[in-house]
């Protein structure tokens, strides 16, 4: 069926995105607030977090009447972009050589693969102790992992790329650079972006991390604050913005992979 | 040496051996195999699967290395054990399975060669394009992407890539493998007016003898690995041809012939593969 017919509004993704989002609301509600279940009686309900987020005076001095509240999301999202460009710039080069130079993948695959799976909160006592100030260190422990999840995709989608098109570019006329420019880079942006998605998951993971034990400022920092202060309301709508910061990231990179690959979009249309 | 005022393009195979892992497994997969294609001619090439055609194929385009004997192209020594000219748009390649570049829409990919060896302007290399597009009726096609054009579109365009750098030799791996029998007359059709069109010298693998003797004018049968030259079929029928000359005497005959050949090398095939399985 074509997406082009009249389909009626209580057919539409949107209103089954407002549903499914109102009942769990409802839900909600029901578990803390009006059921009072064991354990669920300790959170706090969707009411009180609302008249908090909402309210002239937060009792936690946050909601988003407050510039407290905006301070925190400028640091966190400035920490983020800083980590995740760096991760994409480096990461995106080191896969693209890797997957280009057998000889210098040879060199580099082992400690990649050693490096890969070091969680990123395992860094927080050496990026401490070596790096300087604040920032840099938080900044760091989001950047590592974000960096080799982008190295790994890019080099499996360089690894990827049908040797037929390196072998049609060298009978065409290419260069080596070329062959970098026409086949290598192209060829690899599909799984490219599939590795900024994750790294872009994983930079929001490390920082909240990062910033709980080593952060001043920022949604990590003052979700922890929050909890020393038993301010539970505003943790669980400090919660709900990282959810909706990483969901507008991702959503991001989505769209400049679209623009990027036309190609690639119309051939899932085509496919259709 | 190449005499320049001569069509371009004849290619002498002499004596060519190749030893796939020599000190290992020691796969024989062409042995002495020795024949000469003239400048401007169709040539097939046919023989059991798997029997060494693409490696034979490899070897001229210089994707490969061959462990005995000479290849040349117009009386330039292109590959030997010792000496081997990289792949350039003199031995242009059609692959089996398809290559263009699905990143690069259909006029992006004809113009690329011309654009990345320098030899045209964009403007240039545009308007040739067009014109080769509007030759084989494929204008309005020239902002698609690869994938959203059927697979025997996709072989024309391949082959549009080929042919605008002019290449000495045009080599084609099956490529209208797995085209339909209906498709497939088109593009016999199409081929054909390009090739009256350009002359350009086409070195042509298929399993499918009708396609061999309807294109071809020289069928030259390979026997099964190591590929050895069986026979050579020249076929003289009138050129260019159309589709009914298949029911003709002449061309039952050739195909009689062609077929004869081939299926005792198929037969030594099979009979290898249950000696193997035993």
């Amino acid at each position: 069926m074509s997406g082009k017919t009249q389909t009626a509004f209580h057919q539409s993704p949107l209103f089954r995105a407002i549903v499914g989002i109102v009942l769990f609301l409802i839900l909600w509600q029901l578990l803390t607030a009006v059921l009072q279940l064991p354990r669920f009686k300790l959170l706090p309900n969707p009411i009180s977090v609302a008249k908090e987020l909402f309210s002239f005076h937060p009792i936690s001095g946050r909601s988003i009447f407050t510039a407290g509240y905006y301070v925190d999301i400028a640091y966190s999202v400035a920490r983020v972009m800083a980590a995740f460009s760096m991760a994409t710039v480096l990461g995106v080069l080191l896969g693209l050589i890797m997957g280009w130079s057998r000889i210098f993948y040879e060199f580099t695959f082992p400690l990649v693969e050693i490096f890969r799976p070091m969680p990123p909160i395992s860094w927080i006592p050496l990026a401490v102790l070596i790096l300087p100030g604040i920032e840099v260190p938080v900044v760091y422990v989001t950047f590592i992992a974000a960096f080799f999840a982008t190295v790994l995709n890019t080099l499996l989608g360089v690894l990827s790329i049908d040797k037929n098109y390196f072998l049609a570019a060298r009978c065409l006329g290419s260069k080596p650079f070329d062959i970098f420019r026409n086949v290598v880079v192209p060829g690899a942006l599909p799984f490219i972006f599939t590795g900024l998605q994750i790294g872009m998951g994983i930079a929001w993971l490390s920082l909240v991390a990062g910033e709980i034990i080593a952060g001043q400022m920022g949604l990590g920092y003052s979700i922890y604050e929050g909890y020393s202060l038993f301010q539970y309301d505003q943790v669980v709508y400090y919660m709900f913005t990282l959810g909706v910061l990483g969901y507008i990231s991702s959503a991001g990179i989505r769209a400049v992979g679209r623009r990027l690959m036309a190609w690639e979009a119309r051939r899932r249309g085509a496919n259709e | 040496m190449s005499d320049p005022t001569k069509t371009p393009g004849a290619i002498s195979i002499r004596h060519v051996d190749k030893v796939y892992d020599p000190e290992g497994v020691h796969v024989e997969a062409m042995r002495d195999c020795t024949f000469d294609i003239s400048a401007g001619e169709f040539a097939i090439v046919v023989g059991p699967s798997g029997c060494g055609k693409t490696t034979l194929l490899n070897a001229i385009a210089g994707f490969d290395t061959i462990t005995g004997g000479e290849i040349y192209l117009d009386g330039e020594l292109i590959s030997s054990t010792r000496h081997q000219i990289k792949p350039n748009v003199d031995r242009m390649v059609v692959f089996q399975n398809g290559a263009l570049f699905p990143w690069k829409t259909v006029i992006e990919n004809i113009t690329y060669g011309p654009l990345v060896q320098g030899k045209m302007n964009k403007a240039e290399a545009y308007a040739r394009a067009r014109e080769m597009l509007d030759l084989v009726c494929l204008n309005g096609m020239e902002n698609k992407y690869p994938e959203e054009l059927s697979s025997g579109v996709q072989r024309r365009v391949e082959i549009l890539r080929a042919l605008i750098n002019q290449p000495r030799v045009v080599m084609l791996d099956e490529p209208f493998r797995g085209l339909d029998a209906v498709a497939k007359t088109v593009m016999h059709e199409f081929l054909m007016q390009l090739f009256c069109a350009t002359r350009r010298t086409m070195f042509f693998i298929t399993h499918d003898l009708d396609e061999a003797i309807f294109l071809g004018h020289k069928v030259v049968i390979l026997t099964t690995r190591p590929a050895m030259v069986k026979k050579v079929v020249t076929v003289e029928l009138p050129w260019p041809r159309e589709h009914k000359v298949m029911n003709s005497k002449d061309y039952l005959d050739l195909k009689g012939e062609v077929l004869e050949a081939v299926h005792e090398e198929a037969r030594k095939a099979f009979e290898a593969g249950e000696r193997e399985m035993a």
